[in-house]
């Protein structure tokens, strides 16, 4: 990928836009003379307080756990470089140990208690539904939720203050679908799926473009640890191209069955979130107790992305976020959980600018409405935020898998959910700005 | 019949002594044997009634007092309360130790949220009452099952239910939202409710509180049944049961009815703790009834004194308080979120050890102990001293 050219676009914009911050609220209400206020709860002259559940401990933590040491280091990072127009962010995560009754609680201790302005990046599907309704009717932000579902973004009327981020499930399926529909017209199509929202939202893509190639749908329960009969069942409808819609340990699961029965596909492919090949390469060394060893397995599987990954050392965004990484001395190394963290980080930092000097509860969801699709930053393709769509980023690649990195085999394309088309996206691909801290202006007032 | 429960004599090895010790916070002595010096009344129901009202005007008061994340925190200690008290009654009095009560409460939360999802759902007092008797049902079958077990054979056989029964809610996906679970929209709180609020105290009447009322109210009621139930003739009949089930049996009692009977009672009060926790929650997920759970409970009995309701609650508020405690302390002695997070199951464990090496009978069991003890010793002297004079 070139970045050199964008990279020029977007310094130049940066340069623009640079000091605007003054004058950018001085048109009305709230911004006035410049003075930061305490203009909402969780703000204060210098500071803002962001919240976050994740699960820390419990059988989810490996890899999702790290994510939060990843926007961490950001926001010290653009906190060292001045903060979000002289304010400091406060960033308090929560344990939830993926457990929707433990969500419950850690955000009512973050509203209620610690009285945050605004709930960012909170993970997973059924932890994070249980505090959807409690959120909205709070009137508390629940900016770019860690994970693909449709709830968080489809419909804004019955849920106004929440935001997707991530590509959503059923956008991946269809660019799958279409993919394996133009390159693999033969293939005869097995599909892989978790069963819950994620394995429907990811079939019902896919099954768009290529409902006649598909020769057998299988569906596992996570928790359990036997999918020795969905696999078997795959090889006996004789699929050669599985698609996996699951999570890391499953990926994991159905490589080492595979091995087992002897089913050898002609190719596999996984969606993102079960793909991280350092993940998958530690959990296949735990779960065949050290017969296999690394991510090897996977080589040559294809996959999806939407953001740049660790592999990638000479990419911009990754540069960057090294160097960010590095400077917040925490321990471990740059892992694309911390990159995904970075980068919502990064978006925050975005909507907070946006929502001016003086940020309120209701104004940040009103700029990332506005100005939100026209968002930089180093996911792949533009966010799909409007007043009708909280729906985060439209659009993925398809990579293959090398090693413990990937290379591209189709470059991005962009859709949205229901029948809407799939696209070439046409833009540049963005480069950092200095620093790595955007320069937004603000779309209030 | 096997004679391990049965200590039979003083020269009875540790083992043998160690589950009287462990349910010492069971063998309340009623008011007439503690001696005249109780202002309660004598009779049972009106000392209980007497209570119920006390704990009415001190929940009001705890619930105006405190800030809303302490009201929340609350209405969790209520559900979670709710369950331990079945539990307790059960392990405490009756002897059979269960780890499927998680389940029986997803059969209550998911009951609640199948009611709550009609257009016009009919009035909460009746959903959480017809989840308290789906759950009874359930309880009752496996209690059939069960009653011909005990000890570790009923540990397994509760076990299963805890693993298996949430898979159900998978496996019937199109009706119970799968893996990710039916969101339930908690009924708004009623016109009477805010006018009771803004009489008593002022504050606003917030969806949260409201739901740490009904919490408290379910609480409140489940206890006074319990508590009655603890006192009568059944409950005495229970602890016969646990204690010396031979003799029991030779007395005329049937063990296995009354076996049934224990885990009916206490599967009813999972199952309204369901329909809390689920109003509570706002969610009815499977991952919310993990074998954890199930776990928590049984640990909160445990701490709080095997067989006393007082300690049933004080072991929940141990489960509710103590982890957000060690976190927040955990986090102003220096350490970053994940390392604090980390810390709370470990102190958990720690105190459970330590609670399990100095004080098994648990926290009500060993104050009463002490205080029995106490008594023994001031009548021993007392009698010394009158002998000598």
């Amino acid at each position: 990928m070139s970045f050199l050219a964008a990279a020029t676009v977007v310094s130049t914009v940066a340069a623009c836009g640079g000091g605007s911050d003054d004058d950018g609220g001085g048109g009305g209400g709230g911004g006035g003379g410049g003075e930061n206020e305490a203009s909402d709860i969780g703000i204060t002259e210098d500071t803002i307080k962001l919240g976050a559940h994740y699960p820390l401990t419990g059988v989810a933590a490996p890899g999702y756990s790290e994510i939060p040491t990843g926007v961490q280091a950001y926001f010290d990072w653009v906190n060292d470089n001045g903060g979000v127009n002289g304010r400091q962010i406060e960033y308090i995560y929560r344990d939830d140990a993926y457990n929707p009754t433990n969500t419950t609680q850690v955000v009512n201790q973050l509203v209620l208690e610690d009285e945050v302005f605004a709930i960012v990046g909170g993970l997973g599907t059924p932890t994070h539904s249980a505090v959807l309704d409690f959120l909205n009717s709070e009137g508390v932000p629940d900016l770019f939720v860690s994970s693909g579902s449709l709830l968080w973004g489809d419909d804004p009327e019955a849920n106004p203050y929440t935001f997707g981020w991530q590509t959503d499930y059923t956008s991946e399926g269809k660019i799958i679908g279409e993919y394996i529909a133009e390159e693999f017209p033969d293939a005869k199509v097995g599909l892989f799926l978790q069963d819950d929202d994620f394995g429907e939202d990811g079939e019902e893509g896919i099954r768009e473009y290529i409902d006649d190639q598909i020769v057998a749908a299988v569906r596992y329960t996570p928790g359990n640890t036997n999918v020795a009969p969905q696999i078997s069942e795959l090889q006996a409808a004789g699929a050669d191209f599985v698609v996996g819609f699951n999570v890391p340990s499953y990926t994991a699961l159905s490589q080492l069955t595979a091995l087992q029965l002897g089913y050898q596909p002609e190719q596999w492919f996984y969606s993102n979130v079960g793909s991280d090949p350092a993940l998958v390469g530690s959990l296949l060394a735990r779960f065949s107790q050290g017969s296999v060893t690394d991510a090897s397995l996977l080589d040559g599987a294809l996959t999806t992305g939407y953001l740049p990954t660790v592999d990638q050392t000479d990419n911009p965004w990754i540069q960057q976020f090294q160097e960010i990484w590095e400077a917040s001395g925490q321990e471990g190394e740059l892992t694309n959980y911390r990159v995904y963290g970075m980068s919502q980080a990064y978006t925050t930092v975005q909507a907070l600018q946006a929502a001016g000097q003086n940020p309120t509860r209701d104004g940040i969801v009103e700029a990332i409405e506005t100005a939100g699709a026209d968002w930089q930053g180093p996911v792949f393709a533009p966010y799909r935020y409007s007043a009708d769509s909280h729906m985060g980023t439209s659009g993925m690649s398809i990579e293959r898998i090398v090693g413990n990195g990937s290379e591209e085999v189709q470059p991005v394309r962009i859709t949205d959910i229901g029948d809407a088309e799939i696209e070439e996206f046409d833009g540049e691909a963005s480069a950092p700005p200095e620093n790595g801290i955007p320069d937004e202006e603000s779309a209030v007032d | 019949m096997s004679d391990s429960q049965t200590p039979t004599s003083a020269a009875g090895a540790a083992t043998e002594e160690a589950p009287v010790e462990a349910t010492a916070a069971a063998n309340a002595p009623s008011a007439q044997a503690a001696g005249g010096r109780s202002f309660l009344p004598k009779s049972t129901l009106l000392r209980h009634l007497v209570v119920v009202l006390l704990a009415i005007v001190a929940a009001v008061v705890i619930l105006e007092i405190t800030d809303p994340f302490t009201n929340s925190q609350l209405a969790q200690l209520s559900y979670y309360a709710i369950a331990a008290g079945g539990l307790t009654v059960l392990t405490g009095l009756n002897g059979q130790v269960s780890l499927g009560h998680g389940a029986l409460m997803a059969v209550g939360a998911y009951t609640t949220a199948l009611f709550l999802q009609a257009d016009e759902p009919v009035p909460l007092p009746l959903i959480l009452l017809v989840s308290t008797l789906v759950a009874t049902v359930v309880g009752a079958l496996v209690g059939v099952a069960a009653a011909r077990l005990h000890g570790p054979y009923l540990a397994g056989a509760t076990l299963a239910l805890a693993v298996g029964l949430p898979g159900l809610a998978i496996y019937f996906h199109d009706i119970f939202g799968g893996e990710q679970g039916m969101r339930v929209r908690a009924p708004q709180p009623p016109d009477a409710f805010k006018d009771f609020i803004s009489f008593v105290s002022g504050n606003s009447a917030t969806g949260t509180k409201w739901l740490a009322y009904v919490g408290a109210i379910c609480l409140v009621i489940t206890y006074f049944l319990l508590a009655n139930l603890v006192r009568s003739r059944i409950g005495r009949t229970w602890r016969a049961v646990r204690d010396q089930d031979v003799a029991a049996e030779l007395a005329g009692i049937n063990l296995g009815t009354w076996r049934v009977l224990a885990f009916t009672v206490s599967a009813a009060a999972a199952g309204l703790a369901g329909g809390v926790l689920a109003l509570v929650i706002r969610l009815a997920a499977p991952s919310g009834f993990t074998l954890v759970l199930s776990l928590s409970l049984l640990t909160a009995i445990v701490l709080g004194g095997l067989g006393s309701l007082l300690g049933a609650l004080l072991g929940s508020a141990l489960l509710v308080f103590l982890p957000p405690f060690v976190t927040d302390l955990g986090a102003d002695f220096g350490l970053d979120n994940t390392e604090a997070a980390q810390l709370a199951p470990f102190v958990y464990g720690v105190v459970l050890i330590v609670a399990m090496i100095f004080a098994p009978a648990g926290f009500v069991g060993t104050v009463r102990l002490r205080w029995l003890t106490y008594r023994a010793k001031q009548r021993a002297a007392a009698a010394r001293s009158s002998s000598g004079g």
